[in-house]
């Protein structure tokens, strides 16, 4: 008999109305935009026989991308990582000519398109660009080599990684900092002890945001990437090409497995938000 | 997250051992540190959008606005945009009314599903819908035979643009309605208002700098949109190209004052579109 709780019902009672309305309009959208195209990319990859699959998915022009496009974002997101910090511990607790205006356009990446860094970066790194010709003095070309990838990817995932760390170090208690160096603890014990604990979720956090958003990165890339297949050429450009050969297995393929990565990554970032999070209220208490 | 207010401007001296040279010269560090990375990787690029754009002069760069192909992508992206950012902002309000509101089973795993586009490389985004819709994709024969253009058209570049923008206003609203609750949608219920009165009355307004962030953020996202485009546009010169896949045609024709043209608009956009993001901020909304 129907209870007035309804604990097997799909939803709690309540004297708002639009549920239906809304909860439909919302799962029929999904379906139509988002899991039905992504549910017919896992049938297309079903519906190769296992040998083609590992043929396209470890040939070695698939290898190369994944070591290029893995690589470089793992460099680009591990020097957000420090300069993240650095960026955000200098807008946390710093003043200084510039800073709001600095703070706000630590956002650009984010906001502009990525066709629009991609050619100005590479006008910058290239051998006769404002950064590039002092580089290349010193035997450096960033501009169509990995390097120039990695430089890419590292102004792609800047804000993820700023943003992240921003307000855990608001959550510092400066009074602990305080009490500490009084106490006569030096200068990197207080960060080892109290400052590191305290941000190094949303550091990991950051790290992991700026390398998931890296890996599935185009549009800033191809631009200064050489695109050489096996030395700088990026996955997403291979599932590209693929598709453009009509080749629309092979593309599914390649895209199948950075979509099993892009799921790891997700889970990972949740994961490491719920620690984050467990850590910060442990602390409070 | 511009401007945390109350940070920073402590006064340094009152701090014990905050005034030695040590700490001074960890300062002068990290601000130089900071600075120089990003005039490297920011600011020296964003100033080469426009000296690459008026290189050859402000004529130039007005005349580059003349040409038909880069009239006509201008014309796409706005018509992209004009279709797509209405279209989320429904869903986003749809999707944050539903998930605000109301207890059900399986929520989280929703707003996880909403938030999916966002973890996916953009190619896959156009990928998807080439699969779908492409010559030799499921419905690829039967679209032929019915003489549908979807993929290499205006509704492939839509949908893809769909896609990739898909969970921008939903995201900021969904937390946004949680934590102001509905103890007002419940008052004005309870004193007789219909269901439409109590959101466009009480709700919209509750919620109204939340939804412009996302709107301001979808639109952004909707007119710059590159990878997914790519995929599923064909670039057919002042027929499917976008602004930024203008760009990129240009770029490669090594027009670059044309380019970067096309390209400060772009730039221009995304400025006004942190500007707005600033000023929806200092009415005290705060992303989470």
């Amino acid at each position: 008999m129907a209870t007035l709780k309804q604990p097997t019902a799909l939803k709690q009672p309540s004297v708002l109305p639009g549920f239906g309305l809304t909860f439909g309009f919302t799962t029929f959208f999904l379906c139509a935009v988002v899991l039905i195209p992504l549910a017919a990319l896992v049938l297309m990859t079903a519906s190769m026989t296992w040998h083609d699959f590992v043929k396209v998915v470890f040939s070695a022009r698939a290898l190369g991308s994944y070591r290029l496009s893995f690589g470089a974002s793992f460099l680009a997101a591990t020097i957000n990582l420090v300069f993240g910090f650095i960026i955000a511990w200098t807008l946390v607790r710093y003043e200084f000519p510039g800073r709001k205006a600095i703070d706000a356009l630590i956002d650009m990446p984010f906001a502009l398109p990525t066709a629009v860094s991609g050619i100005a970066l590479t006008t910058v790194f290239a051998e006769n660009g404002w950064i590039g010709q002092y580089l290349v003095v010193w035997g450096i070309k960033v501009a169509y080599t990995w390097i120039g990838v990695t430089v890419a990817l590292t102004l792609i995932g800047l804000p993820f990684a700023v943003r992240s760390v921003q307000p855990a170090l608001l959550e510092v208690q400066r009074d602990l900092e305080d009490a500490a160096e009084t106490l006569g603890a030096g200068r990197f014990y207080i960060f080892r002890r109290i400052i590191l604990p305290t941000v190094l979720p949303a550091l990991l956090t950051g790290f992991t945001l700026a390398f998931a958003r890296a890996v599935g990165e185009y549009g800033s890339v191809i631009f200064i990437a050489g695109n050489l297949p096996l030395k700088t050429e990026i996955t997403p450009l291979l599932i590209v090409i693929r598709l453009e050969e009509f080749d629309y297995k092979g593309a599914a393929a390649l895209g199948f497995v950075m979509l099993v990565i892009s799921f790891a990554f997700l889970l990972m970032i949740n994961l490491l938000q719920a620690w984050g999070r467990k850590r910060l209220t442990s602390r409070v208490r | 997250m511009a401007g945390i207010p109350g940070t920073a401007h402590e006064d340094i001296a009152s701090r014990p051992g905050g005034d030695t040279i040590f700490s001074h010269v960890i300062r002068w560090l990290f601000i130089s540190a900071s600075l120089l990375f990003l005039a490297a990787l920011l600011f020296a690029p964003l100033a080469t959008v426009f000296v690459m754009a008026f290189e050859k002069g402000f004529r130039a760069y007005i005349a580059s606005f003349t040409d038909p192909d880069t009239a006509a992508a201008i014309r796409l992206t706005l018509t992209v945009a004009l279709i797509v950012v209405p279209l989320n902002t429904v869903f986003g309000l749809a999707a944050s009314w539903a998930c605000a509101k109301f207890e059900f089973r399986g929520k989280s795993f929703l707003i996880t599903l909403i938030d999916l586009p966002l973890a996916i490389s953009p190619v896959i985004s156009g990928m998807v819908y080439v699969l779908l819709f492409g010559l030799h994709g499921w419905f690829g024969a039967w679209l032929q035979d019915h003489d549908i253009s979807i993929i290499f058209a205006l509704p492939g570049i839509m949908l893809a643009t769909m896609f990739v923008t898909f969970p921008y206003v939903a995201r900021e609203l969904i937390p946004l309605m949680q934590q102001l609750g509905n103890d007002e949608e419940e008052a004005a219920m309870t004193l007789g208002a219909g269901g439409w009165i109590t959101f466009f009355r009480v709700t919209l307004p509750k919620v109204r700098w939340g939804l412009v962030y996302g709107v301001i953020l979808c639109n952004a996202r909707a007119m710059g949109e590159f990878g997914a485009v790519s995929v599923v546009s064909g670039h057919i010169r002042g027929l499917t190209n976008t602004m930024p896949l203008h760009i990129e045609i240009l770029y490669n024709e090594y027009n670059f004052v044309g380019a970067f043209a096309v390209a400060s608009l772009l730039t221009l956009l995304a400025v006004v579109t942190l500007v707005v993001k600033t000023l929806v901020e200092r009415t005290g909304y705060r992303r989470r």
